[in-house]
Formats: C-alpha cells, structure tokens, sequence
C-alpha cells in the first residue's frame, strides 16, 4: 500500500509534467490571462446587480479576492488563540 | 405495493441480511437493496398512505410529498454508490450499518407524525455511531462515544419538544410551525443538534474524520441532511435560522483553513453547506426551499465525492494528514480528477451542479432585498472555493512531492467515485433534470451569462488570494480548540477542580479534629497516662503512686484549714 520510491536523484524534467517550473511559470500566465479575460468579459456582458454595487465593473474578482483576504487574515489570527498541539486533547485527558 | 412495504423496512432488511449473506449474495445485496428501495420509494404517491393508531395516536408511517421523495431519492441513491465504493474494502458489520444508518434517514423522509419521525430519528443515531465505531482505532471508540452522547441528548431535547406538542396541541402531525413557544423550541435545538449548528457544530468534526475511510462517505450524507429536511418540514421561513445558518457557514470556513485533517477539511466544510440549507430554509420563500432542497440533493453527491477522494487516499497511504501527503497526482489520476470536480462542485463553478443549485439560494436572498444575506452568501460563495475548492485537492493532490507513489483506487471504489463525478457535471449542465423534482414550481435560469461572469470573477480571484497567501497557510501539525473544549477539557477540570476543593475542605476539617484530639489526648495522658516516663516515674499525675506519708500529710493540712476556717 505504501509504495514509497521518492524522487531523490532526479532532475526536475523527469518529474512529472505538472510539476516541472517551466509548467508552473506558464500556468501563471494563463491564470493571468483568465483573469484578464473574467473581467473584461464584464465588458460585453451586463452584471445584474441587485443592490447597486454588485453590477460595478470588477465588483466581483474586487470583493472575491478582499473577502478571501480578509477570511485568511481572521483565521491566522484566530488560529493564534485556538491552534494547540495534535495530542492537546490526550495530555489533558490522561494525565 | 407501498402499502405494505415501507420503503425503509427495505432498507432495513437488506441491512439485516448481510450479516448472514455470504460472498456474491452479499455483494448482490448490497448493490441491489438501494436500487430496489429506490423503486419503492418512486412508488409513493402524495398524501399519506400507511398509518395505524398506537397509544391512540394516528402514526402516518408513510407520508408522500415531492421533498420527501426527492429527499429519500437521493439518500438510496447514497447508499447505492457508497455500498459500491465499500463493499469489496469494508466489513460486513460497517456495510449493514451503514445501510440500517440509511433506513433511519429514508424513514425520517417520509413519516407523516412526530413519533415516527422520532423513532427513525434514534434509529440513525444509532447506527451511525456503530459506522464511527468501525474506525476501529481507540480515537475512533472514544470519539464514537462523544457523538453518541451528543446525538442522545439531541434526541432527548427533540423528544421533549414532541411530548410538549402532543399535550398542549393533541396533535402529532408533521407540519409547519415557528419557534414561538417552549415546545417548538426544543424541538428546533433537538433537530439543530443534528443540522450541526453551533454551538455544538464540533460533534461532526470530531467523529466522521475518526471512522474508517468508507465508513466517512456514509456519514457525509445522511444525519446533517435528515436535519435540513426536518427543517424544511417543520420550520420553513423561521427567521432564526437566517443568522445561525450564515453563522454556520462561516465557522465552517474559518475552521477549515486552519485544519491540517484531510478529512476534517471536508467536515467542517458539511457545517459549511449545511449552513447554506439552513439559511434558505430561514428566507422561506418557494425559491428558497427549492434552492435549499436542490443544494442538499447535490450537496450529497458532491461531498461524498469529496469523502471518497479523501477515503482512497487514505486506504492507499494511510496518512490522514495535509503534511504528510502532496503530490499524489502522478500515480492518482483518477482519485485526483474526481476530487477536483467534487471541489469545483462545492465551490459552486459553472457547470457543475453547486452552480446551478447555491446560486438559487443566493438569488431568494436577492429577490427578498436581503442584502446583508446577499453579500455574506457571496462572500462564502469564495470561502468555499478557498477552503474547499482549492485547499483540498492543492494540499493532497501537489503541493509539494511527498514522496508518496501510491496506487490509484481499486475498480470499485473508481467506479463510484466516476459515479459521482459524472452527476457533479450532469446537474451542472443539465439542472432541469433536477429542478423538474423540486418542491415547487422553478422559474429559475441559472445560466445568465452576467451570473456567470459574476461567479467567474468572484471564484477565480479567490484562487489568486489562495495561491498568493499560500505562505500564511502553510499547514501546521495542530488542532484548533471548540466549543466541544468546554465538555472535553472544561468539564473534566471543573471536576477536578470541584475534587481538589473538597479534597481541601476534607482535609482543613480532618486536621482540626486530629488536633482537638491531639490536644485533648495530652491533657488526658497529662492526669490519667499510665504509661512510664523515661525516669520511671508514671506519665499522669493521678496515675502516680504517691507515697503514703504524702497523703496523710496532705489530709491533715486539710483538716487542719477546714477546722481553722469552720471556726473563723
């Protein structure tokens, strides 16, 4: 079941193709490009909004990306607080 | 045929007979026992169709409407495709279970009063704390006992709910009501409890990640779900449930970045979506029960597509954790294709059936001028993707090489999870064939091409905030704290606590008395000890033989002052 081979010893070409950086480099670029091409495309295509706001040009890659942010930041904050070790719950018990 | 076969006693049967069944009948009865119960189940007409009179009650033991069915459709169509992902990997006593766990869930669809629902209710509790308990692993038993006692005590408030209805209405009937009073209270919290809503959401990340990893698929489906048809039956349009469900969305989501579990990932994102239902239910209006009835049919199939990915990984490496597997993709395909698409289902990507059932949600909450609702939905709409959509498959699938070169899932375990792939997208593409089985009538188009820029946008950004602050979420060997803490660790130091304290009362007390008698023991050996001193002598002073020449002198010294005094 635990076929552990490793990698060790090879260059990065023999790697999978998905993980080589050449690949990685150019899956940025066409992240990019979509990204581009959702936005713009707001330019042919009207985005109902229902509150005023939310049909603004970029509104939604805008609030997707600051939401996303703002979630990541309150987790690492609150993970300051809540975070304790794999066996926290073990030592409190057994002890 | 439905009126003596309860589509339940079904599946009920068939999980009986597989202990006993043996090789190629017992595999036959695992595939064939779902399919045939679902045939029972499209044989149910509306309106109720079996009831007998117990204790002077009317139990309406089958009752059909379009969301039960609909409900218990989906929950045989679960069995079927978790029997078929199980049943060449899991024990026998997991398999009939799990198939007893969904006879509970199917039964609760279509009961007609409150005590029918009740007993079914108990029935899954029950046996999905013996799928818990199939982890086989002593974090699997102790967690299996937590949830029991948990799902008891939901059971127990549920039950005072019912009894509370019963005698102040005299009716049992399975209708719609508010939270306006005792008893309509606690039966909410007792159904709450199983929606996992907080605070006592942790009970569900606590015990599926601990099962086995075909028993997890199991238990994805049918408790939560139960609770959200419970819910729609008895409380649709209740206000409270707006704030709790987006409470439970977003608990989902900020549990889930911090968590490490693979497993645990997908459980808190169940809290997630369950949190969506929940909050569709509270809005109320047709488009919103739809929306919380379509979302749960697809839901299932997406999550438990999810929970098979996670399961294959870890039967084929046992690891269960993001640190210690990445990369998986090069000896995986096939794992890692379907885990993306149950990923890009649940982050609700176009074409795929999250988009065509969350945005209705969405779109009631628009149309009842719910902004704040509007925007938060939105707002998870790409915490979802971020911790699900992409999290998820980035961690397990590549992230980094972890070395690991493990086989691809065994034929059947593929063939489920393809199963479920392929319904992912078909309901994404095809949502009519879904929509056509709604409680009421849809006039929803999905596909508006300003809606799917608009998601596009929201979901492909999201994606740029997840890679770009990849580095504040690198993966930790940790557990984040609950509010299961105050029971788990709070309880037990309270107790101790409580020990510690009487143990000082005991102790204050116990010295007292030893002192008073230690006290009390000198001054008594002082005149009566008749022990001897070092020098010979005895200890107490009425004890000592005085000479007898004293004692005639003291008497004369006596008599003489008493003589002296008499004559004074």
């Amino acid at each position: 079941m635990n076929d552990k081979q490793g990698n060790n010893g090879k260059s990065p070409q023999d790697d999978a193709w998905l993980a080589r950086p050449s690949t990685i480099r150019l899956l940025w670029w066409v992240f990019a490009a979509i990204l581009v091409l959702s936005v713009s495309a707001q330019l042919l295509f009207k985005v109902k909004g229902y509150f005023g706001i939310d049909g603004w040009m970029g509104f939604g890659a805008v609030f997707g990306f600051l939401c996303c942010v703002a979630m990541v930041l309150f987790a690492k904050v609150l993970g300051w607080v809540l975070k304790r070790n794999d066996d926290y719950y073990r030592e409190q018990t057994d002890d | 045929m439905t009126d003596w076969l309860h589509p339940a006693l079904m599946m009920l049967l068939g999980a009986l007979l597989i202990g006993p069944a043996r090789g190629v009948v017992r595999s036959a009865l695992v595939l064939l026992v779902p399919l045939l119960t679902l045939l029972v189940i499209w044989q149910v007409p509306d309106g109720v169709q079996l009831s007998l009179s117990f204790l002077q009650y009317p139990i309406e033991l089958i009752e059909g409407s379009p969301v039960r069915r609909l409900f218990a459709t989906i929950f045989a169509l679960m069995a079927f495709a978790g029997g078929l992902f199980a049943y060449r990997q899991a024990r026998w006593f997991e398999l009939a279970a799990a198939y007893a766990y969904a006879a509970g869930a199917i039964g609760v669809c279509f009961a007609g009063d409150l005590i029918t629902l009740f007993l079914f209710w108990e029935l899954m509790a029950l046996f999905s704390t013996v799928v818990v308990w199939c982890g086989g692993t002593p974090g699997a038993r102790a967690a299996g006992i937590r949830y029991a006692i948990m799902h008891l005590l939901g059971g127990v408030i549920l039950k005072v709910g019912i009894e509370g209805v019963m005698v102040h209405t005299g009716s049992i009937e399975v209708r719609p009501m508010l939270a306006d009073s005792f008893d309509h209270w606690m039966i909410l919290i007792g159904i709450l409890i199983n929606a996992a809503a907080p605070p006592v959401s942790a009970w569900l990340s606590d015990s599926y990640p601990e099962s086995s990893p075909t028993g997890s698929v199991f238990l994805s489906a049918f408790t939560t779900k139960t609770a959200v048809l419970a819910l729609i039956l008895l409380f649709p349009g209740e206000p409270v449930l707006i704030g709790i469900g987006l409470f439970m969305i977003m608990y989902g989501i900020i549990y889930a970045l911090l968590e490490n579990n693979i497993r645990r990932i997908l459980a808190f994102s169940i809290v997630n979506q369950v949190g969506f239902m929940v909050c569709a239910i509270g809005i109320g209006t047709q488009m919103a029960i739809n929306g919380a009835a379509a979302h749960a049919f697809a839901h299932i199939i997406y999550k438990a597509l999810l929970f098979m990915s996670a399961g294959v990984v870890i039967y084929r490496t046992g690891k269960n954790k993001c640190s210690e597997v990445g990369g998986l993709f090069r000896t995986m395909p096939l794992t890692a294709v379907c885990g993306i698409i149950g990923a890009l289902a649940i982050s609700g990507f176009p074409l795929t059936s999250g988009f065509t059932t969350k945005t209705m949600i969405s779109q009631a909450a628009a149309n009842e001028g719910l902004v704040w609702v509007y925007m938060l939905l939105a707002a998870a709409s790409a915490g979802v993707f971020l911790h699900a959509g992409i999290k998820f498959p980035w961690f397990v699938f590549f992230q980094k090489d972890s070395g690991l070169r493990p086989k691809d899932a065994p034929w059947n375990m593929a063939i489920a999870m393809v199963l479920f792939a392929g319904l992912c997208i078909l309901l994404g593409v095809a949502p009519q064939l879904l929509y056509a089985y709604l409680p009421y009538p849809v006039e929803y188009q999905p596909y508006t091409p300003g809606k799917v820029v608009f998601y596009l946008q929201l979901l492909l950004f999201s994606g740029l905030a997840f890679f770009l602050l990849l580095p504040l979420m690198k993966r930790t060997e940790t557990i984040s704290l609950d509010a299961d803490w105050l029971w788990r660790v709070g309880l037990l130091r309270l107790v101790r606590g409580l020990g510690v304290v009487l143990e000082m009362i005991r102790g204050a007390v116990l010295g007292g008395l030893e002192k008073m008698g230690r006290h009390l023991g000198i001054r008594a050996r002082h005149y009566f000890g008749a022990e001897e001193t070092e020098d010979g002598k005895t200890y107490g002073v009425f004890a000592r033989a005085w000479p007898i020449g004293t004692t005639a002198l003291w008497i004369a010294v006596l008599l003489s002052a008493y003589a002296f005094f008499y004559y004074l």
